[in-house]
C-alpha cells in the first residue's frame, strides 16, 4: 500500500494550460500518473497532451471520474480553486501554488472542512508514492519504491533527503510535502496517522523547520501513539528571530518557533534527531 | 511588511479605533510646531522605527511644552536608537510622532493574528498590557484571554463581551471595548493584516479607551491587492540588498557573516545556513532563488551576493527539481561575465540536468570548486574564509 494515492488515482490538473501546469502535467504523465484531464476556466474544449480541458471542476469530474486534483493556479485564484475542487467532490487535492494570501486560505480551509476533501499544501511539492504515481512537482528520478515514509514542510529539502535515502539503498513508501504556509491542509499528525496504518511504511523521516508548533505537536503524538521508528531533521537553527525565511510560515516570533525548542521536544519523545543534514540517509540506514 | 506606529495610527483613525491626538515630525522645528498645535501641554515624543522596545532604548520621551518637545526631538533625530530588536548598531531615527500625553488608569493588551493550528483569526486580550506579551504568555498564561473567530460569521458581539468581562470592564467600558475589538477585526480583514497589536490600549483618567501604541504587520502575499498599503513601506527600514532582491522575486535576508550563499528553496536554504555555521563559518545572507527561477533571476541573485563587500567566499547549493541545472549554470555564467568575480566559489549541484549544468560551468572560464555533497561544500567554503 501507500498513503492517499496509488496507481489507480485519477487526477485532473487545475491550471493545466499555464506554463507550470503544462510542464508538470507532462512530467506526471511520463511517471505514469493517471492524468485524465484538466481545468482552466474559458479554455474548455482544448486538449493538453491529449487530455481534455474543462471550464469547471464539476464538469471534469462528471466526464472523467477524477477523484484527485493538482492545483497550479496563480496565487490570486488558488484558494478558490481549492474550494471548487472540494465542492465538486474531489477526494484529494494537492495545491502547489506559492504565495496565496493567508486570509484566502483561512476561508478555503473552512470551506473544505466538512466536505470530506483532503488538502495537501498549499506551497508544497505535492505527494509521490514511488513506483505508483505522483501528484506534484518533485523530480521523479531520485525516488525509489520502498518502506520509508517521508513528510516535510519543505520542497527542495525533501528532495535532498529523499536523494540521500535512495543512495543509502532505502526506498520510500510515500513522500508528502505538507507545505510551508501558516495555513495548510494536512499537518504532520494527519500524515503520521496515515503512515501508522500503512503496511508498506516501516519508518518515517520527518523534516521540520522553524515557526509554529507543528513539530512539537508531532512529537507529542509520536510519543503517545506512533510505534514505528521516526527520524527528524529541523532546518533553521541559525535563523534570526523576527525574519521570515522564505516560507510564510518560517518565522521565529519572540520565544516560540525556534529550532532548539523543536529539537528538544522531539528528543524528549525519544525521536532520533539528526543534526547534520548530510548524515540523514546514513543514519536512517544504520538504525533500521 | 511592517509600517510605523504613526502610519498604523492613521489606519486606526480610518477604522474608528480611538488614538491620541498627534502629528508626525521629521525635523526639530516640525516637532516644536507639532507640540504647539496639540491641545495639551504634556507631550510624548516617540521615535518611529520598526523595532520594538523603543521606550527602554530611550526612544519615547514625555515632556512639558513645545521647547522641551523640540529638545527631545533633537536628542533622537538622526541618531541610532538601539533596542533589543535592532541589533547592536541600532536603527537611525528619521521621523517622530509628537502626541498629546494621556493620563493612564490601566494598560490592556489587544492582539489579533491567525492561529495556524485553528486555521482562524484569534483575538487575544490581557490585563497585563504594556509588557512584552510573550513574557506574559510564558509566566502568567492565565492572564491571556482568547476568542477564535469563525471567518464565516466574523467576530460576534458576544465574543467581545466575553473578553471585556474577563478584563473586568464595567458596562460603559464594555461597550467601547466591543466596538474597538470589532473595528480591529474589520481592519485586519479589510487590509489583509497578519498582525494587529495594541499594546497598550489604555483606560484614561476620564474612563475612555485609547490606543497608545499601534502595530500592524501585513501579509506580503496579499500586498498585490493593497497598493495604498504597499506605498507605506519605508525604504530606510529595509536593507538595500533585500529591497533589490525583492524586485526580482528573490528572497534575500542579510545576515552577519562573510559567506555568500545561493540556494533554491527556503528549507534547503535554511539548512545550508545551518551547515555553514556547523562548519565553523558564518553566512552573510539567506538567499532563496525559488523553484521557478530562470537564468535572469539566478544572475540577479548572484550579482546581489557579489555586490556585498563583506562576502569572502560563495557557496552555491542547488537541488534541481523544477529548476534545471543548465538554466542555473547559464545564469551564473552570464552574471559573472558582467561583474568581476574576485572571491572563490564552491558549487554543489544535484538533480535535473546536472551533467549539462556542470559542463556549462566547467567551460565558462570561471574558477570554482565542485563539492560532491553538502557537507564537503560547507567544509570547503568554511576553510576558504579561515585562511
Amino acid at each position: 500500500m501507500s498513503i492517499l494515492v496509488d496507481q489507480n488515482t485519477k487526477v485532473i490538473v487545475q491550471g493545466i494550460t499555464g506554463s507550470e501546469g503544462r510542464f508538470h502535467t507532462e512530467k506526471m504523465i511520463e511517471y505514469g500518473t493517471k492524468v485524465v484531464g484538466g481545468v482552466t476556466p474559458g479554455k474548455g474544449g482544448q486538449t493538453v497532451f491529449d487530455r481534455p480541458v474543462f471550464d469547471t471542476v464539476e464538469q471534469a469530474v462528471a466526464e472523467t471520474g477524477a477523484d484527485a486534483s493538482v492545483i497550479f493556479v496563480p496565487p490570486f485564484g488558488a484558494a478558490e480553486s481549492i474550494m471548487e475542487a472540494a465542492a465538486a467532490g474531489i477526494r484529494l487535492t494537492a495545491c502547489i501554488t506559492e504565495g496565496i494570501p493567508v486570509l484566502d486560505m483561512v476561508k478555503a480551509w473552512h470551506f473544505i472542512k466538512d466536505k470530506g476533501t483532503t488538502l495537501i499544501g498549499p506551497n508544497c511539492p505535492g505527494i509521490i508514492s514511488p513506483g505508483k504515481t505522483k501528484l506534484g512537482i518533485m523530480p521523479a528520478p531520485i525516488h525509489r519504491e520502498g518502506n520509508v515514509g517521508v513528510v516535510s514542510r519543505s520542497g527542495t529539502l525533501t528532495y535532498e533527503v529523499v536523494d540521500q535515502l535512495t543512495r543509502a539503498g532505502l526506498g520510500q513508501s510515500s513522500c508528502i510535502g505538507i507545505g510551508g504556509d501558516p495555513i495548510v491542509g494536512l499537518h504532520f499528525i494527519d500524515v503520521l496517522k496515515l503512515f501508522k496504518e500503512d503496511d508498506q511504511t516501516e519508518a518515517v523521516v520527518l523534516i521540520g523547520e522553524i515557526g509554529g508548533r507543528a513539530e512539537e505537536d508531532a512529537a507529542a503524538y509520536i510519543q503517545a501513539e506512533f510505534k514505528k521508528p521516526v527520524f527528524a531533521f529541523i532546518a533553521g537553527r541559525t535563523a534570526p528571530p523576527g525574519r521570515r525565511m522564505g516560507h510564510a510560515g518560517a518565522i521565529i516570533s519572540g520565544k516560540s518557533g525556534t529550532a532548539s525548542d523543536k529539537i528538544a521536544a522531539l528528543r524528549a519523545a525519544k525521536i532520533n534527531v539528526v543534526e547534520t543534514l548530510g548524515a540523514l540517509g546514513e543514519t536512517v540506514r544504520q538504525n533500521i | 511588511m511592517k509600517i510605523h506606529e504613526c502610519q498604523a495610527k492613521e489606519l486606526f483613525r480610518r477604522f474608528d479605533i480611538p488614538v491620541p491626538e498627534g502629528l508626525e515630525a521629521g525635523s526639530v522645528d516640525e516637532a516644536r510646531e507639532a507640540a504647539r498645535k496639540l491641545s495639551v501641554g504634556r507631550i510624548v515624543v516617540k521615535a518611529q522605527i520598526h523595532a520594538g522596545g523603543r521606550g527602554k532604548g530611550g526612544g519615547v520621551k514625555v515632556v512639558e511644552g513645545a521647547d522641551a518637545a523640540a529638545a527631545a526631538a533633537e536628542g533622537m533625530l538622526g541618531k541610532p536608537l538601539i533596542t533589543h530588536q535592532t541589533g547592536p548598531e541600532g536603527q537611525i531615527v528619521r521621523r517622530l510622532l509628537v502626541e498629546a500625553a494621556s493620563p493612564i488608569k490601566q494598560e490592556i493588551y489587544v492582539g489579533l493574528t491567525v492561529d495556524r493550528a485553528l486555521g482562524r483569526p484569534v483575538l487575544m486580550v490581557s490585563p497585563s498590557g504594556g509588557m512584552d506579551i510573550e513574557e506574559v504568555a510564558d509566566k502568567t498564561p492565565e492572564l491571556i484571554f482568547k476568542e477564535a473567530v469563525d471567518p464565516r460569521f466574523g467576530l460576534l458581539p458576544f465574543q467581545g463581551r466575553n473578553l471585556a468581562r474577563k478584563l473586568g470592564f464595567g458596562p460603559a467600558l464594555q461597550r467601547s471595548a466591543i466596538t474597538i475589538f470589532s473595528n480591529v477585526y474589520k481592519l485586519f480583514l479589510a487590509l489583509d493584516a497578519s498582525l494587529v497589536e495594541i499594546n497598550p490600549l489604555v483606560i484614561t483618567q476620564d474612563d475612555q479607551l485609547l490606543a497608545l501604541d499601534a502595530k500592524i504587520n501585513f501579509d506580503d502575499n496579499a500586498l498585490y491587492r493593497h497598493k495604498d498599503i504597499k506605498e507605506l513601506e519605508d525604504p530606510f527600514e529595509v536593507d538595500p540588498l533585500e529591497l533589490e532582491a525583492s524586485k526580482f522575486g528573490l528572497n534575500y535576508i542579510r545576515l552577519d557573516g562573510n559567506i555568500g550563499a545561493m540556494v533554491n528553496g527556503a528549507g534547503l536554504a535554511m539548512a545550508t545556513m545551518d551547515l555553514i555555521k556547523q562548519a565553523g563559518a558564518e553566512p552573510a545572507n539567506f538567499l532563496d532563488v525559488g523553484g521557478g527561477a530562470n537564468a535572469e533571476t539566478i544572475g540577479q541573485g548572484f550579482r546581489i551576493i557579489l555586490s556585498d563587500e563583506r562576502v569572502k567566499a560563495i557557496l552555491i547549493n542547488i537541488f534541481g527539481g523544477i529548476l534545471r541545472l543548465d538554466v542555473l549554470a547559464k545564469g551564473v555564467v552570464e552574471a559573472a561575465n558582467t561583474v568581476k568575480v574576485e572571491v572563490p566559489i564552491i558549487v554543489r549541484l544535484e538533480g535535473t540536468n546536472v551533467e549539462e549544468g556542470r559542463r556549462i560551468l566547467a567551460g565558462s572560464g570561471l574558477t570554482f570548486e565542485v563539492a560532491k555533497d553538502l557537507k564537503e561544500a560547507a567544509d570547503k567554503v568554511a576553510a576558504l574564509v579561515r585562511n
